[in-house]
């Protein structure tokens, strides 16, 4: 007889029914209709009205009969606090039990049962049972302290627990030691105080190795994590760490392989580059690499992931295993894409033909997003190895040919970055790409084919023809194509000037006068002005040389990496993010790499001091040099662990730095608010923060609705940030003859969702000649429709005698949020993603500030100046702020001595908002 | 550090049967799962993660069933997936099957089951060897209450003591499958041997085993390099290997579980000539015909000899009206994979053959594009490992000092064996 009985009970009245068996005297008929409640319990009905009677069973002697009450207990005590209180008895008696089992299903279970009042009984008992003489019972335990903290730290902490939980590191049996590893790995992730207490030291890790070679898998993958989270004090420790942990790499449980990669990869940085020892490993690591790829798709899908960081790191470990990547047929597509990824990190002169290969056979398949990055890989090749790029060129070429539509709208795209590559050599297939005109109806590809024609305009016959037919329809074209065909057709006016003077000014017109995109009129004015004043200057400045672009466009920021390295295996490391951009509240401290060896390879060092010490004076700072001087004043030393006090010869970090971590971890609203932490926490830290003295500027009250027409209502006001919201400051004056009153406010749809958040409240009735003020708090929860200007809002107001329209402009600095400081790491990863044509300059004239002021000022308005360097002189502010839309626009502000006028560049993904961002600034800045 | 909770879904989203683990996700989110996947699909960017909202889905689909685990920290993803088909193979060693009806069969039995396995997100004991000694089918009739068995905590967490057979023997299959990859244009892109040592052991006591092969690297260092050898890239242990011994002094040595398992797996990219190559001709007529002119060659040693070679010829899906000839085995249209299989129950070394089809398409084009299929390759040659490895010997000590015999076959199989065509 199978189980599946149970669940075929389904008429009225059943609960009622199981109800009397569960108190029937027969021990069978009550078993039975315990599975009966379980049954219901799994299929969803909520069966908690049996809760005492089932509890009533809970003391038997059948084992099966206890674990199934006890999994009800599990899933309805929360629901029923009061009630499970009647069964702590039990599980108490149970933690006495002579059976070991029944012991440990005691404690396993009480401490499910996240019930407050029951906490408290499981101290004595959870005491017992971690010095219990089974195993089994004391590696149950083990883990309930974990559970036991998670409800109740404190409680843990007091009762001495972690001190019991330490001891079992040095318990005989290896299963108990892995389990009290995994509670401690869980605990200190939670807390810094436990941390504190419960830190490996060089001899439990000891302890720790030596258990590892009698646990089971899985305990030998929590010992692993719990050893990469500990940075050992030498060179000399952290080889004979790998030692100990290589041979995992032949284990058959993919995890514990790549959690012993994890460890291996991070004490590598710890040994010298260019030792023997350091040799070896990068050959050990290898095979265990490739060979995860023959494992269920899902763990191959985790391993790639973890590979394309490994190749990014230490390129030379999978740099001659090219083939492996290759793709099946059969794979799954995540498998696919991911494989297409690591084999262009791969791709070098060496192998490229073969790539090349390859990629032209992915192309003709019929995943359409898999054909789409194989296409896109092929750009990718030609723009890393130059040798190819002819070959590669003619791939796409053949591909175009084939006339499938999304392959020769990708493959247009890619051209047009080879040609930004290698300016000037594959001009001659213009032609051929000229003939697919006609089928592009992608945005990217068509504002790419458009590029292409303006840029060679000279050598195509017609251009002003092709351009011509695409502006047709320029009205209905998306805003990247639009932008593009104004500048294509702007460089082939300053080229061929004597025939296409009427289409220029066809659409300048188009660009200025009927669109609605403030970009698009902008740059259109832009070009008009250069045309109209100064031509020889608009050829220098449109048909200016361009910088060749970079090889390797989407690397990972180094410092994330370092991160991403340390959490191999886990979530981050498929998400290529830290944790916490995906992990709520605190979750721990951030890991890094430990410092390099002291003799490091010399190459590298060179790198790093030379990208420190001599940022290149562009106004868009190279990333690398960016990067390395924000690791210049960084937070963190190479040891941010706050597990490690700052003793020893690694960790040089001051206290101070720790502690701020800490507050940036819990965000950074603490230190907003009027916090008694105060400037001395921060020490050093304060010129990042600096201190808030939040008052955020406020322009004075216009006049919105004069009384002429406002049948004598005379509406004015200004709006206002403070205590995190919006305020519309508002003064009503009654200049007629009469009372007025029943005063409403309404707003149409405007672009941030602005509207009231109460009802307006003005003395009612207001008297002649008397006025009314308030301050009304706004909130953005409203209808959003995109209003020109950006900041535009049009208001109604009501009164007793009429309703009166009005529209006023927002100033866009009120819409900045407190909480949008963007971390350095995000910042530099967020700026470097955003393409460089979304970046634009503006001058900020005559700012009579110096630039600590200028910060203060703009930190009052929630521009938070995330970074700052000294450039040859010069002041770079790299400034973060977030609207209430979740906007973020980035800024970099440009200050020189006694220089007046500052040059500020945004950059961000929603280019409409630039013009309004760069009036906040002037605003700020001049008031 | 893992999973939150555990579900089993059908292959409709609906919740089979789940265990909370950790109580800090409401149980509920599970209802989001079946629509992100849906998207996902849609979309043709699906991924075994998923993000929602702080939750993390992690799954992996066997049989129509969704094996579901949750998240909200950084969990292990690596052990999180492990441990996932790992529950499917515990599920298979208790009721044969896992399916629908095998869940809802035996549920109290799985809740017994996820209990033990793993606590509050950290697995515990997954051998299911282990786990059969003290939750059982049939738990319900046993009269006295089990204990936890002693494997369960000790260092060999794999074999319970007190174990005895009246005639002690063990089996060991060596079984090695090829991987092979040929672009069109007939480039061995990819060749790949993947072996593995099976065995099932029925042994009594608490044997000591030590296995021998021609590995190379051992060789070199006891100074046998001259003599025939392997050298295997990757090596793979089961758990019960003690690895370090192995890193020291490439010795295999353990002391291994009761019945069948698999001992190691190894992998070397050693090239060989494809034991069988496959040739194709196809000549596509757009609106009217397509023909194929495949050949078939053994490329081993002529004494022995692969059965059951199966080519499996992929065809437009549109195809009809097949025709084919061929001298030696048969032909079969598979419509519902768009095939052509052909078999050939027996394939001597050193032999050549030929087979041609021949079918009608349609003069109206299907809208859906093909795809380009590879062919690909099924065979088995016995008493054959195309690496060249071999067994040495199998030393077995037990303190009662039995004797038992050790008993090899060798066998090479096809795996991943995939040509492209034009």
């Amino acid at each position: 007889m199978t189980d599946s009985k149970y669940f075929s009970t389904t008429k009225k009245g059943e609960i009622f029914e199981m109800k009397a068996e569960l108190n029937s005297d027969k021990k069978e008929k009550k078993k039975e209709a315990v599975k009966k409640v379980i049954a219901s319990m799994t299929v969803g009905k909520d069966v908690s009205a049996l809760f005492p009677d089932v509890v009533n069973c809970m003391q038997t002697d059948n084992l099966e009969l206890k674990k199934l009450v006890y999994l009800y207990l599990m899933n309805y005590a929360k629901s029923q606090p009061d009630m499970a209180i009647m069964a702590v008895n039990t599980f108490v008696k149970d933690c006495e039990d002579s059976n070991p089992l029944i012991r440990a299903l005691a404690v396993r279970t009480m401490g499910c049962i996240r019930v407050d009042k029951i906490t408290e009984y499981l101290c004595e008992p959870l005491r017992k049972c971690l010095k219990d003489e089974d195993p089994y019972v004391r590696k149950t335990a083990a883990v309930c302290v974990a559970k036991l903290h998670d409800i109740n730290a404190q409680l843990v902490e007091d009762q001495g627990f972690l001190d019991l939980l330490k001891d079992l590191l040095s318990d005989s049996n290896p299963m108990v030691v892995a389990n009290a590893v995994a509670a401690i790995s869980e605990i200190m992730e939670s807390s810094a105080t436990a941390a504190q207490v419960l830190e490996l030291n060089t001899s439990t890790t000891n302890k720790l190795l030596t258990a590892l070679n009698e646990c089971t898998e899985w305990g030998q993958v929590f010992i692993l994590d719990a050893i990469s989270n500990s940075t050992p004090k030498e060179e000399r420790e952290a080889q004979s760490i790998c030692e100990r942990v290589t041979p995992r790499l032949a284990h058959a449980n993919a995890a514990v392989v790549l959690s012993a990669v994890r460890v291996v990869m991070k004490l590598m940085e710890m040994l010298e580059q260019t030792g023997d020892y350091y040799t070896t490993l990068l050959k050990k690591l290898s095979p265990p690499l490739v060979t995860l790829l023959s494992a269920e798709p899902e763990i191959q899908y985790v391993a790639l992931r973890n590979i394309n960081l490994i190749v990014q790191k230490r390129p030379e470990i999978l740099k001659n295993e090219m083939k492996v990547f290759f793709v099946k047929y059969n794979d799954p597509i995540y498998v696919k894409l991911e494989k297409l990824d690591i084999m262009i990190r791969l791709t070098n002169q060496g192998n490229i033909a073969q790539v090349l290969a390859e990629l032209k056979e992915y192309a003709t398949e019929v995943d359409v997003d898999f054909v789409r990055k194989s296409v896109r890989a092929i750009g990718r090749c030609a723009i890393k190895v130059e040798q190819a790029a002819e070959r590669c060129v003619s791939t796409l070429l053949d591909l175009i040919q084939t006339k499938v539509n999304y392959v020769v709208q990708e493959a247009i795209v890619v051209i047009k970055d080879i040609f930004r590559k290698y300016p000037n050599k594959y001009e001659s297939i213009i032609a051929t790409l000229c003939e697919n005109l006609d089928t592009l109806d992608e945005p990217e590809a068509r504002a790419s084919m458009i590029w292409i024609i303006g840029e060679y305009a000279e050598r195509i016959d017609n251009a002003d023809e092709l351009l011509e037919s695409f502006l047709e329809g320029f009205q209905d074209e998306n805003p990247q194509v639009q932008l593009q065909l104004l500048t294509a057709i702007v460089k082939l006016f300053l080229k061929r000037p004597t025939d296409t003077q009427e289409l220029v000014q066809q659409v300048l017109s188009l660009a200025t006068q009927d669109s609605d995109n403030p970009d698009l009129r902008d740059r259109g004015y832009i070009y008009w002005r250069l045309l109209s004043t100064d031509p020889a200057a608009a050829k220098e400045v449109v048909l200016a040389e361009k910088p060749l672009i970079s090889e390797e466009t989407d690397l990972i920021e180094p410092t994330l990496l370092d991160e991403l390295i340390c959490h191999i295996a886990s979530l981050a490391s498929v998400y290529h993010k830290p944790p916490s951009a995906f992990v709520e509240g605190k979750s721990g401290l951030r890991r890094v790499l430990p410092p390099r060896s002291q003799s490091g390879n010399v190459d590298e060092a060179s790198v790093t001091a030379e990208v420190t010490q001599a940022p290149q004076p562009t106004v868009i700072p190279g990333a690398d040099s960016l990067i390395g001087d924000l690791l210049d004043m960084d937070l963190g030393g190479p040891s941010m662990q706050q597990m490690y006090p700052p003793s020893g010869p690694t960790s040089q970090t001051p206290i101070q730095s720790s502690v701020a971590m800490d507050l940036l971890g819990e965000g950074l609203d603490s230190l907003l608010g009027p916090s008694p932490l105060g400037g001395d926490m921060l020490g050093g830290l304060g010129d990042i923060f600096g201190m808030p003295q939040s008052q955020s500027y406020v322009p004075p009250q216009e006049v919105w609705l004069p009384a002429n027409k406002g049948k004598g209502m005379e509406i004015m006001g200004t709006f206002a940030r403070k205590q995190n919201q919006i305020f519309m400051e508002i003064t009503f004056t009654n200049k007629a003859m009469q009372n007025m009153g029943d005063f409403a406010i309404q707003f149409n749809k405007n672009s941030f969702g602005l509207m009231p958040a109460q009802p307006l409240q003005i003395r009612s009735p207001l008297p002649p000649n008397q006025s009314g003020s308030t301050s009304l708090p706004l909130s953005t929860g409203g209808a959003v429709q995109k209003m020109d200007p950006l900041t535009s809002l049009q208001v109604a107001v009501k009164n007793n005698i009429d309703v009166f329209y009005l529209s006023c402009l927002v100033p866009l600095h009120v819409m900045f949020v407190e909480d949008g400081e963007m971390d350095k790491r995000v910042f530099l990863a967020t700026w470097k993603d955003i393409p460089s044509q979304n970046e634009v300059q503006f001058t900020i004239n005559n700012v009579q500030h110096n630039g600590d002021t200028v910060s203060q000022k703009l930190r009052n308005n929630n521009i938070f100046t995330i970074a700052k360097r000294n450039v040859e002189g010069q002041d770079m502010l790299y400034q973060s702020l977030k609207l209430t839309n979740g906007i973020w626009v980035l800024a970099e502000l440009k200050i020189q001595p006694g220089n007046p006028n500052f040059t500020l560049s945004l950059k961000g993904r929603a280019m409409d908002v630039y013009s309004g961002i760069h009036g906040a600034y002037e605003t700020i800045l001049h008031n | 550090m893992s999973a939150s909770a555990v579900y089993v879904l059908d292959v409709k989203g609906k919740v089979m049967i789940c265990r909370n683990y950790r109580g800090d996700i409401d149980m509920s989110v599970i209802d989001k799962f079946m629509p992100l996947v849906m998207d996902k699909e849609e979309e043709g960017n699906t991924t075994p993660i998923i993000q929602y909202g702080n939750t993390a889905f992690f799954y992996t689909k066997y049989n129509n069933l969704y094996l579901v685990a949750t998240s909200k920290k950084n969990a292990n993803v690596a052990l999180v997936f492990s441990f996932l088909h790992k529950l499917v193979q515990i599920f298979m060693e208790y009721f044969k099957e896992l399916e629908e009806e095998s869940i809802r069969d035996n549920f109290v039995l799985i809740y017994e089951l996820l209990d033990e396995v793993m606590d509050f997100g950290f697995p515990q004991t997954t051998d299911s060897k282990i786990l059969q000694e003290y939750i059982t089918v049939d738990g319900h009739k046993l009269e006295i209450a089990p204990r936890p068995p002693m494997a369960v905590t000790n260092a060999v967490s794999w074999r319970s003591e007190g174990i005895k057979y009246r005639k002690n023997e063990v089996f060991l299959d060596v079984v090695e499958s090829v991987n092979l990859l040929v672009s069109a244009n007939s480039n061995v892109l990819r060749s790949e041997i993947v072996g593995c040592i099976k065995m099932r052991v029925y042994l009594s006591g608490m044997p000591e085993l030590r296995l021998g092969l021609n590995d190379k690297v051992l060789f070199e260092s006891t100074g046998r390099g001259k003599s025939k050898s392997v050298e295997l890239e990757d090596v793979k242990f089961h758990q019960c290997v003690r690895l370090p011994r192995f890193e020291n002094d490439r010795t295999i040595s353990f002391v291994p579980p009761d019945g069948e398992f698999e001992l190691m797996s190894y992998r070397l990219t050693t090239h060989v000539k494809p034991l069988i190559w496959v040739e194709s001709v196809i000549e596509r007529h757009v609106h009217s015909r397509v023909e194929y002119m495949i050949k078939a060659k053994s490329q081993f040693k002529r004494r022995s000899t692969a059965n059951n070679v199966e080519i499996v010829i992929p065809v437009p899906a549109d195809a009809d009206s097949p025709k084919f000839k061929t001298t030696v085995g048969s032909c079969k249209y598979v419509p519902e994979s768009n095939a052509v299989i052909w078999t050939i129950k027996s394939f001597p070394g050193g032999k050549e053959y030929l087979m041609r089809a021949h079918f009608s398409l349609p003069s109206v084009e299907a809208e859906d594009v093909d795809g380009k299929p590879p062919i690909e390759v099924k065979f088995e040659i016995p008493y054959f490992t195309v690496s060249g490895i071999q067994v040495r010997y199998l030393k077995i000590i037990e303190k009662s000092g039995y004797q038992a015999l050790p008993w090899v076959r060798y066998i090479t199989q096809n795996g991943d064996y995939q040509l492209r065509t034009n």
